[in-house]
């Protein structure tokens, strides 16, 4: 050892005593938080508005379009939110477009064959969500006690379903003659779309479910850690069906406004819905690994790719540029996530002071 | 102090044994745990002390034996079981969930809730309240615990324990995590615990620590139990080591080599920085030298090694060995001018668990086994096997899983693959976390031949002991700052810490 470096500490300030809350400013703070994270959605997608009012002036900026944009956004954002709590306990579900096809082929045979009985809507939605629920059980079950990874699991349920829808229609169309059916999903409320309300209602249950009830905080614990919540006494494989039927549940749900938007069930209803829903519940925030999952995210990322759409369709733009476009903002947006998150964590870390008793 | 006349045992283990595929973790073991004491288990790695716990806490149920709580025989099914009994565990890779907060942490599993409607403001109320029982009011309930420190969770994991009617805390290595002034906070939040009567079976390798917090000590070796319920005021250290090892080990650190006086600088480091860690350092090591970091846990040493390798970019200053400047903030350039780190989370950044040890000691070396891009799987098992016989890894098969290695098998594992690479400065970070008492010796006496031969070492542990041993010099660290650059003849635990608590006061 030749050179020797001896300093003296400088005079410093005592650590905190409550360094559990570190001292930064306020606005960081609130800039790492969720709110702050929905901030970021809310200014992209008031750009995507101004730049659908400056490309397309009046056209745009209507209430009409406004709801045309929200009626689009509706049946992606209901799968979403079902997704979004299987994303949130580190899951993927892959086959919520294909159950989402099999639902309304199902539900539509259901209306030809009860076509005179009055109360036959009903029960088409009791089917359709039924049938959802079914093909997530066997997703949960496989993935829970089967022990598969449920990329493959519900890769499996995507091929799988959309075979199954295939062959139960013979490929052809079924359209749906049941005018309650029709009335009902075709109607206006306050002069907004029934698609709407029900985008409405769910996603609002979804925030109540994942943030004010047990079974929303031991989804978090389960993607978060899943070997934690197992020693805390979840029972964690039980929890894990239950999040895959939910999400069959809202492909149930979509089948179900899918029939009353086309009034017609075929196998090819919800062709690749499954990417547009996970891409809405990434760039929403919610991590892909588990452990953060946000509804407030889900919906904003919904509305950001159905209100591109919209420009471009306004645009007259082609669907290939579109779906360009489309990848690069999901690309983007999860380069972005992730400088918010190394950020947050280098600062954390720096926060890592020991406590001096 | 605590009286054992008159009291009716709470937990009666009596001959329990466990098999999983083959392997027979435990082959006979008893505890008896009074209420309010603190019960000691030891024994080395692989004693079967991770499987006892599980046990107890009901997630592995056992073969054969007998488990009595409170004079009744019982069984445990589950970790639900368990806990309604009133037996908590912390384990010692922390079950927290990052992603929730404080009190959401604490009732996980049994959220305060009606009909699945989770009572929010009543949970952090309660919190709040458990948290002052264990003198962290300060601890906001609603703080997400990813932001919290180590000694902070293990506060929330204890809090979890207390949310529960619990009688008995399990608690394995609580203090491997911690620096010694978060040791001794813990060990006051022990003594309340067992002041209300509750008892707390507390497993650690650290014998000193055991004389200060145990009332009574039980001891496993190989699945068996060697000693139950010794005092721990009667029983020598020797006697322990001897009980947990079924050998003496006399000196744990071994005598130092002299450092030639001609011996060339080989890693020199000079002003390097990294603006929000630490202040310039510079300070050379030379060949045949063990130089130390000592610091409290968030001293940054770790910080400095990681720069030094390249991992972290530096704000300014350089790098250089045998007085070529490496290129900042690249790991090949370090790598290639021959610096080795092996990293302080073994089983995160430094070994491949589930490949063969043969793969895993070639694994920074493979290309010289390779003749085209294809590899001889058979001169790299030949070259791991010599490893093997030289540092006596135990099982002694280059085919094996890192993943099914003792804690201090796999740190030789990483030592071999340095060896077998031959690189002329090492940069070892908690070289002995997780390894027991009598692996120490071994990894130690390694490190100090590794010396020997020429090798420039660097050293960092939370353990100010072992710094002292084992290094020829010794930086003080203290939140980024060097303090002094000392020869550890020269200082003892008792001078460091000085030093950093006036470097801290100020």
């Amino acid at each position: 050892m030749s050179e020797q470096k001896t300093k003296v500490a400088e005079p410093r300030v005592d650590a905190p005593a409550d360094h559990s809350t570190p001292a930064t400013n306020p606005f960081q703070n609130f800039l790492k938080g969720s709110a702050g994270r929905n901030l970021g959605l809310v200014i992209a997608l008031v750009l995507l508005l101004v730049v659908g009012a400056v490309t397309s002036g009046d056209r745009f900026l209507n209430l009409e379009n406004m709801l045309t944009i929200l009626r689009y956004a509706s049946i992606i954002g209901v799968v979403s939110i079902g997704v979004t709590f299987v994303i949130t306990a580190g899951g993927i579900d892959l086959s919520v477009g294909s159950v989402l096809g099999l639902t309304t082929v199902v539900a539509s045979l259901t209306s030809v064959q009860l076509a005179a009985t009055q109360s036959s809507w009903i029960l088409m939605v009791v089917v359709a969500l039924g049938v959802g629920a079914l093909a997530g059980l066997i997703n949960g079950l496989v993935v829970a006690y089967g022990n598969v990874v449920s990329f493959i699991a519900t890769l499996a349920m995507l091929v799988g379903a959309r075979g199954l829808a295939e062959l139960i229609s013979g490929r052809s169309t079924q359209i749906v003659n049941n005018r309650d059916f029709l009335q009902v999903l075709r109607a206006d409320f306050l002069g907004v779309s029934v698609l709407i309300w029900i985008f409405v209602i769910v996603a609002v249950a979804g925030w109540f479910l994942l943030n004010r009830t047990t079974f929303g905080r031991r989804t978090v614990a389960i993607g978060g850690n899943l070997e934690a919540a197992r020693l805390a006494g979840i029972k964690v494989k039980r929890h894990m069906v239950s999040l895959y039927v939910l999400a069959g549940v809202t492909a149930g749900i979509g089948g179900v406004m899918f029939l009353g938007r086309t009034t017609a069930g075929t196998s090819t209803h919800g062709l690749l819905l499954e990417l547009d829903v996970i891409a809405a519940v990434v760039v929403g925030g919610t991590l892909l690994i588990g452990g953060r999952g946000t509804i407030m995210g889900t919906v904003l990322g919904v509305l950001i790719f159905s209100t591109l759409v919209n420009v471009f369709t306004q645009n007259n733009l082609d669907t290939s540029v579109q779906a360009l476009a489309r990848g690069l903002i999901l690309v983007v947006a999860v380069l972005l996530q992730q400088r918010f998150a190394t950020r947050g964590g280098r600062t954390r870390k720096a926060k890592l002071k020991p406590a001096k008793v | 102090m605590f009286e054992e006349d008159h009291l009716q045992p709470l937990l009666e283990v009596r001959g329990i044994t466990k098999q999983f595929a083959g392997v027979q973790a435990l082959k006979g073991v008893d505890l008896q745990v009074l209420p309010g004491e603190v019960h000691c288990v030891m024994g080395q790695n692989g004693a079967g002390k991770s499987t006892l716990i599980k046990t107890l806490s009901g997630v592995h149920q056992p073969d054969s034996g007998e488990i009595r709580w409170e004079g009744e025989p019982i069984s445990l099914p589950g970790p639900t079981a368990a806990l309604d009994l009133g037996i908590a565990t912390m384990y010692q890779e922390l079950d927290v969930v990052d992603g929730l907060s404080v009190a959401e942490n604490i009732f996980l599993g049994h959220e305060r809730a009606s009909g699945g409607v989770l009572h929010v403001k009543k949970t952090n109320a309660v919190a709040r309240t458990l948290l002052k029982r264990l003198g962290h009011g300060s601890l906001s309930p609603s703080t997400e615990v990813g932001t919290l420190s180590a000694a902070n969770k293990q506060i929330v994991s204890m809090a979890r324990a207390l949310s529960r009617d619990t009688k008995m805390i399990i608690m394995d290595e609580p203090s491997a995590i911690l620096d010694s002034g978060e040791v001794a906070n813990l060990f006051r939040v022990v003594r309340e615990l067992t002041a209300q009567g509750i008892a707390v079976v507390y497993i650690s390798h650290r014998l000193e620590e055991i004389r200060q917090i145990g009332d009574r000590i039980s001891v496993i070796k190989d699945g068996r139990s060697t000693a139950n319920g010794l005092s721990v005021t009667d029983t020598s250290k020797a006697e322990l080591i001897r009980l947990m090892t079924g050998r003496d080990v006399a000196n744990v650190f071994p005598e130092p080599t002299p450092i030639a006086p001609d011996a060339p600088v080989v890693l020199e480091v000079d002003n390097l920085e990294l603006a929000g860690h630490f202040d310039p350092v510079s300070f050379t090591v030379r060949a045949g030298e063990i130089l130390g970091f000592a610091g409290l846990v968030g001293s940054k040493r770790s910080e400095i090694l990681e720069t030094i390798y390249g991992a972290r970019k530096a704000t300014s200053g350089t790098v250089s060995v045998n007085g070529k400047v490496l290129r900042p903030g690249s790991v090949p350039a370090a790598v290639n001018a021959g610096i080795g780190l092996s990293p302080e989370e073994r089983k995160s950044q430094g070994l491949i668990l589930d490949e063969p040890i043969f793969k895993n000691v070639t694994l920074s070396t493979f290309e010289r086994f390779a003749r085209g891009g294809h590899l001889n799987e058979r001169s790299e098992r030949e070259a791991a096997r010599e490893q093997i016989a030289a540092l006596e890894l135990r099982p002694a098969d280059p085919d094996r899983p890192a993943r099914t290695l003792s804690g201090g098998n796999q740190q030789k594992i990483l030592l071999a693959r340095w060896l077998v690479h031959g690189t002329p400065v090492l940069l070892l970070d908690e070289p002995t976390r997780g390894v027991d008492v009598g692996a120490r010796a071994e990894i130690y006496a390694l490190i100090r031949r590794l010396a020997a031969a020429g090798t420039a070492i660097i050293v960092v542990s939370s353990e100010i002991e072992e710094v002292l041993g084992l290094a020829d010099n010794v930086l003080v660290i203290d939140d980024g700052t060097v303090l002094t650059n000392i020869k550890a003849s020269d200082i003892d635990e008792h001078g460091v810490l000085d030093l950093v608590m006036k470097g801290s006061a100020a």
